[in-house]
């Protein structure tokens, strides 16, 4: 048994496949359930099949039938060999004519078999891209955005295959043994029996080979991810490990993974040689004893050689099929583990939603007001991120918010477009509870745009219109004046059609973070929020963007979130959040005489604290 | 017949298609061509000739015994009918089950051989590419995209192991084909060749077929990939979706990918499907004729019934192998591509390396000098000119400079990341290229900016240099550096594992352990590159202290962006287009009221400043 995949037990082999025995056949119910959906194109592919197995079978006995005929003909062929060369001409005939049925029937089968797979993977996906566009943030903090794509690929390819390979297979080889062994079994029960005794062995180990070769694969998957991720880590660390010397370290930890993952794709390939043999020795041994058992018959007069000559063909067919059993098995393993990781994204409920009854925002004005918010991350509902914050912002006025990492800036930035709700207190717009307007007018109704910017694999033009795709072209280069990509984008050969690469890698962080600005003031949004937004734009840029932002939106409500002080310090009311609680608040010079955190953090960052950061006069010449 | 079920499915074990398949750009990363490829891998399976011998040994055992079993058919018919000297029925049944033993035999052994030796082969050559990118220059590194390198090591790899994995099956399909055809030829030529005709006709329809097929499947290929790109973007940005509310307009979209890759799917699907018929018809014509000329045959007394009964089996598969030989051509397509662009990898040219007889002094005076030194990255493009800079043991020298000065050149220059176009640069009074890799690791430490770990204990990552260190000796470098406190409070402190490179650490905290890293390897020079990442000020302030305690009693190169680094400096080079702009203690710049004076003047916290203002 050393050349197992030490499966365990059942549970412990289940647990290693990921699935749930629990749910198990209520997963693989559902995904038959999603094929039966297409009926029409079920029953054909299963109708084209049944036809392929009939046509499949009349094989195996046309050829007894020759050779039946052929044994005619030694014993009175002679006396009218034309009519039996022409009774043998039909016979061909009929054969081929079989033999090209069988084939379109077959193609016909698979071709809807794979369709139908097919649409079932169009319409999970479908469902599986709208339900994760309906989830919100909650749920997309808790599960990571890497194990999300891969549901959405290889997962949903699992429940696909199933359907391809595993439904339909299992339907043809129970057509095939039921109706060959019937046909069999009505001209010679014993032979029949003789011709299908490799059969429950054969499933057996097939399937069995098929599961542990799935775990198998599983514990290999899992290797060589240790494998990659040495490598992978290696290659972008380049520069360690080249300060360090330590190249010899890194091949060792390269040839231990690798070693591991070699001697577990071993013994994966002797269990599989191993199986794949017992499979066919079981049955050669069967077509053997057929022969004994077959020869010792016809000696007896009880069958023809062409009877024989049928069993052994009709052998020849099955063994393809019980074979597959083990792909069978296989897929459906799969199909349970991948289907229920699918069904689980699925029928999450979206906890953020419109409330029954919600109302749009109608012409909003821009009155954000936060009274008495507490809030805490669902799954850390223990550690309150935000105690007792309340503050008002008003269209043409400025709120700046400053506070050391982990104070709960962003936080605040979240709640204000209902990413999340709060615990306690209420967040009103223009008077009214954020919770019972319709998100579409609350979020159309504020921006806010964060420190860590994504942007799409697209033109700059199209990330910054990417909320208002509709938008003019003379509205996106004032935005993009705005926030001061405007000189940049003109000066790129493509100018604004050029692609920023995948998230935005064409472009430099600070540039970067100047797009997001433009497409945050693309939405025409009342309230505008901005979240560290200016945290990699160097400073003497950031000078004449805070100038040309403040002028844009000086009918805006705005928030400001930095720990850049000079980003804020002309802010009409500052706020020092410190552990989740305002600490301090008002304006510039009133903080820094409080000789709070304020003051301290000012003294830092002006170095004597004497004079305001720099301007944007030219040093360099 | 078992003619539908292609070969690939001959192996259940399968699922390559779970797999991620690297998004293939056909961006060519070297010049240089290399032709034959496969001949290359050829040299990989030397070492391993024996094994080779033996697997190819069992494949012939393994067809012979195949062929053999219709055989015994035969001969059992001959005795049913009574021929004359046909052997006794228990013999032949007996020779049947001997055949059988053997045949389970020689199948396993077949199998596991040419298996692990194809596996061997893939794990030798991946070990051979990633090895050598160790030794590659950094100028290359910095110039590939580590998600193309991995694409090599994965992508390429796992193609040419499929190619492997499936040549096996095909060279016993070869060689099943072969036997079959010698033994069809020994007992009756006439049908042999009648069934032999056939063969072109397969292979004369596949060559019409290809070409469509598989302009069909790569479109079905591409427009998966797409579909998951679309997929996979959306995720990584659904906050920024749900934020400008795109949702509806991005479900249009993807729906409209989706159709686009469903059609193609279904197209692909049709086209794989078609064979299947003509393969049918083939064979089906292969049986009729046997029928009707064996039938013949026996008629006329050429032939036995036995040998006619043996021929309807040899000829039920036939046709499968021919199949999967010609699929085997696509595969080799693609494997030499594989091979080919695995071998561009190997065969990159190594720039830094080396001398032989290059020495390792028991330790290096710590002192550093440029000497005239002229330096690029692009031939014709000199980032450093004629450079000059003595370094005394001891010292620490602030490099200054806006973006493209030239600073983290003359770190790099240091440490033998490159190698100078002129002059020379000395380390302890050695030209750095007489000296040996590990010396200048020994002596010469680094911290970058910005700080990598690796996945592993926080333990582990901080002896990364000095895998031998002790746990006191690490918790003595937490401590010096203050980063002690804060790893005790993480859930298994010391040997908490960081994932993902130690996302679940700030940046802060991140660059107080590299710096405890560079600390306990307690190099003779170090160099560090400050960190422009903008943290909250009193983190800056923590670290600003922990920078001191690690350049205390070194020869300090430091890379400076801010102010107040550069105030404890013995000197301040400020440099411009590679050339030095102006140097000398701080108090001297201020009063020669150069640049540097400008800048303290207006009060900058940071010289990254003067990037954009220089522009």
């Amino acid at each position: 048994m050393a050349l197992e995949p030490q499966p365990g037990r059942v549970e412990g082999l289940a647990l290693d496949l990921g699935i749930d025995p629990r749910t198990a056949w209520r997963t693989l119910a559902r995904v038959v359930g999603l094929a039966l959906r297409h009926r029409a194109r079920f029953a054909v592919a299963t109708g084209a099949g049944l036809l392929a197995t009939l046509f499949n079978l009349a094989i195996p006995r046309l050829l007894g039938h020759a050779v039946d005929q052929a044994q005619a003909l030694l014993k009175r062929g002679a006396a009218e060999p034309q009519a039996a060369l022409r009774a043998l001409g039909v016979t061909a005939l009929v054969l081929l004519a079989a033999s090209a049925a069988r084939g379109v029937a077959q193609m016909v089968s698979s071709f809807h078999g794979e369709t139908l797979g097919q649409q079932v993977a169009r319409d999970l996906r479908l469902a599986y891209f709208d339900k994760l566009q309906q989830l919100g943030f909650d749920f997309h903090d808790r599960i990571h955005s890497g194990e999300l794509i891969t549901r959405g690929m290889l997962d949903l390819e699992g429940v696909r295959g199933f359907i391809e390979m595993g439904m339909q297979r299992i339907i043809a080889m129970l057509l095939l043994v039921v109706i060959g062994g019937a046909a069999l079994a009505t001209q010679d029960p014993v032979m029949a029996l003789v011709t299908l005794s490799f059969i429950p062995f054969a499933v057996w180990r097939a399937g069995r080979m098929g599961l542990l070769l799935r775990l198998a694969w599983t514990r290999l998957q899992r290797q060589m991810a240790v494998v990659t991720r040495v490598m992978e880590e290696n290659l972008q660390g380049v520069r360690v490990v080249r300060a360090f010397g330590s190249e010899p370290y890194e091949m060792g930890k390269f040839d231990a993974a690798a070693k591991v993952a070699l001697a577990l794709s071993n013994a994966r390939l002797r269990y599989r040689a191993n199986s794949l043999a017992t499979i066919s020795s079981s049955y050669y041994l069967a077509m053997a004893l057929a022969l004994a058992v077959g020869a010792y018959r016809i000696s007896h007069g009880a069958i023809s050689i062409g009877q024989l000559t049928e069993c052994l063909a009709f052998m020849t067919i099955l063994q393809m099929p019980v074979r597959q059993i083990s792909m069978v098995m296989n897929s459906g393993a799969r199909a349970m583990s991948s289907g229920r990781r699918v069904f689980e994204v699925l029928d999450f409920e979206p906890a953020i939603r419109d409330a029954s009854g919600a109302t749009a925002l109608e012409r909003p004005v821009g009155v954000l007001r936060f009274d008495h918010v507490s809030f805490a991350y669902p799954g850390a509902k223990d550690a309150p991120v935000l105690r007792d914050v309340s503050f008002t912002v008003e269209p043409g006025r400025t709120l700046a918010i400053v506070g050391p990492s982990g104070s709960g800036k962003s936080s605040i930035a979240q709640l204000i477009p209902r990413f999340y709700d709060v615990d306690a207190g209420r967040i009103t717009l223009d008077g009214r509870d954020i919770r019972t307007l319709t998100l579409a007018s609350l979020r159309q109704a504020v921006s806010v745009v964060a420190q860590d910017v994504f942007l799409f694999d697209d033109s700059i033009e199209r990330n910054i219109a990417y909320a208002a795709p509709d938008a003019g072209r003379r509205e996106l280069k004032e935005a993009a004046r705005i926030a001061h990509i405007h000189d940049h984008a003109e000066s790129l050969e493509a100018g604004y059609e050029t692609s920023v690469g995948e998230r935005g890698a064409g472009l430099s962080g600070g540039q970067r973070q100047r797009v997001s600005i433009a497409r945050g003031l693309m939405t025409r949004a009342r309230v505008l929020v901005f979240d560290d937004a200016t945290s990699a734009v160097d400073a003497a840029t950031e000078h004449g963007l805070r100038h040309a932002l403040a002028d844009a939106t000086s009918a805006h409500a705005t928030l400001i979130i930095s720990h850049r002080l000079s980003s804020l310090m002309h802010a009409d009311e500052i706020l020092v959040l410190q552990d989740g609680r305002i600490t301090e608040r008002g304006d510039h010079a009133s903080l820094v005489a409080a000789g709070g955190y304020y003051a301290a953090l000012y003294a830092m960052q002006t170095e004597a604290g004497e004079r305001a950061p720099a301007n944007g006069e030219r040093l360099f010449a | 017949m078992t003619t539908a079920a292609s070969a690939a499915q001959l192996d259940p074990a399968q699922p390559d298609d779970e797999r991620i398949a690297p998004r293939r750009s056909h961006e060519e990363l070297f010049v240089e061509v290399n032709t034959g490829a496969l001949r290359r891998v050829a040299a990989f399976i030397g070492p391993h000739r024996l094994a080779l011998a033996g697997a190819i040994a069992a494949v012939l055992a393994f067809v012979a015994t195949q062929v053999s079993i219709p055989y015994a058919i035969r001969l059992a018919v001959d005795r049913i009918t009574g021929k004359p000297e046909s052997l006794p029925l228990p013999w032949i049944i007996g020779g049947l089950v001997v055949l059988i033993g053997l045949n389970a035999a020689t199948s396993y052994l077949n199998d596991v051989t040419a298996a692990r030796l194809a596996q061997q082969v893939i794990f030798d050559m991946r070990r051979a590419m990633f090895e050598h990118l160790q030794k590659v220059s950094l100028g290359f590194m910095d110039r590939s995209h580590v998600g193309r390198l991995m694409s090599r090591l994965q992508g390429d790899v796992n193609a040419l192991q499929d190619f492997f994995e499936t040549s096996i099956t095909a060279v016993g399909d070869l060689a099943l084909l072969l036997g079959i055809t010698a033994v069809l030829f020994v007992m009756e030529w006439r049908l042999a060749v009648a069934t032999l005709l056939l063969a072109p006709v397969l292979i004369v329809v596949r060559a019409v077929w290809l070409p469509k097929a598989q302009a069909a499947f790569t479109l079905a290929r591409e427009t998966s990939s797409i579909v998951n790109g679309v997929l996979a973007e959306n995720i990584a940005g659904v906050r920024v979706v749900q934020g400008m509310r795109r949702e509806r307009l991005n479900l249009q979209d993807f729906t409209h990918r989706v159709a686009e890759n469903y059609e193609a799917q279904r197209v692909a699907s049709w086209q794989a499907q078609i064979m299947t018929p003509v393969v049918d018809v083939l064979t089906g014509t292969a049986m009729a004729a046997v029928v009707l000329g064996g039938g013949a045959m026996v008629l006329w007394g050429r032939i036995d019934l036995g040998v006619l009964v043996a021929f309807i089996f040899y000829v039920q598969r036939f046709f499968d192998p021919i199949r999967t030989i010609s699929q085997q051509y696509t595969m080799l397509q693609r494997a030499t591509t594989a091979a080919h662009r695995i071998f561009e990898v190997i065969d990159l040219p190594l720039e830094v390396q080396d001398r032989p007889g290059a020495l390792t002094p028991a330790k290096l005076a710590a002192s550093i000098e440029f000497r005239n030194v002229t330096f690029g990255y692009r031939p014709g493009v000199p980032v450093l000119r004629d450079l000059n800079i003595r370094i005394e043991p001891g010292q620490v020298i602030a490099l200054v400079g806006p973006t493209g000065s030239g600073k983290s050149s003359i770190a790099a220059l240091t440490r033998r990341f490159y190698d100078v176009w002129e002059g020379e640069v000395r380390v302890g009074g050695h030209d750095v290229r007489t000296l040996s890799r590990q010396a200048l690791a020994r002596d010469v430490g680094m911290v970058l900016q910005e700080p990598f770990l690796f996945t592993g204990t926080v333990l582990e990552n901080i002896r990364y240099a000095r895998t031998d260190a002790s746990r006191e000796a690490v918790v003595r470098a937490a401590k010096a550096v203050r980063a002690h406190d804060f790893i005790v409070r993480l859930p298994q402190g010391y040997d908490t594992v960081l994932e993902q490179r130690g996302q679940n650490l700030s940046v802060g905290e991140r660059q107080l352990l590299s710096f405890a890293r560079a600390l306990l390897a307690d190099p003779q020079i170090l160099i560090l590159d400050e960190a422009t990442a903008s943290i909250d000020s009193f983190v800056e302030a923590r670290i600003q202290q922990a920078l001191r305690v690690v350049m205390k009693g070194r020869t300090s190169l430091l890379i400076a962006h801010r102010l107040a680094t550069v105030r404890d400096a013995d000197r301040i080079i400020v440099l411009k287009d590679g050339e030095i702009l102006e140097q000398g203690s701080p108090a001297e710049l201020l009063a020669a009221g150069g640049l540097y004076a400008n800048l303290h003047r207006h009060n900058f916290s940071s010289f990254d400043e003067i990037g954009a203002a220089a522009e």
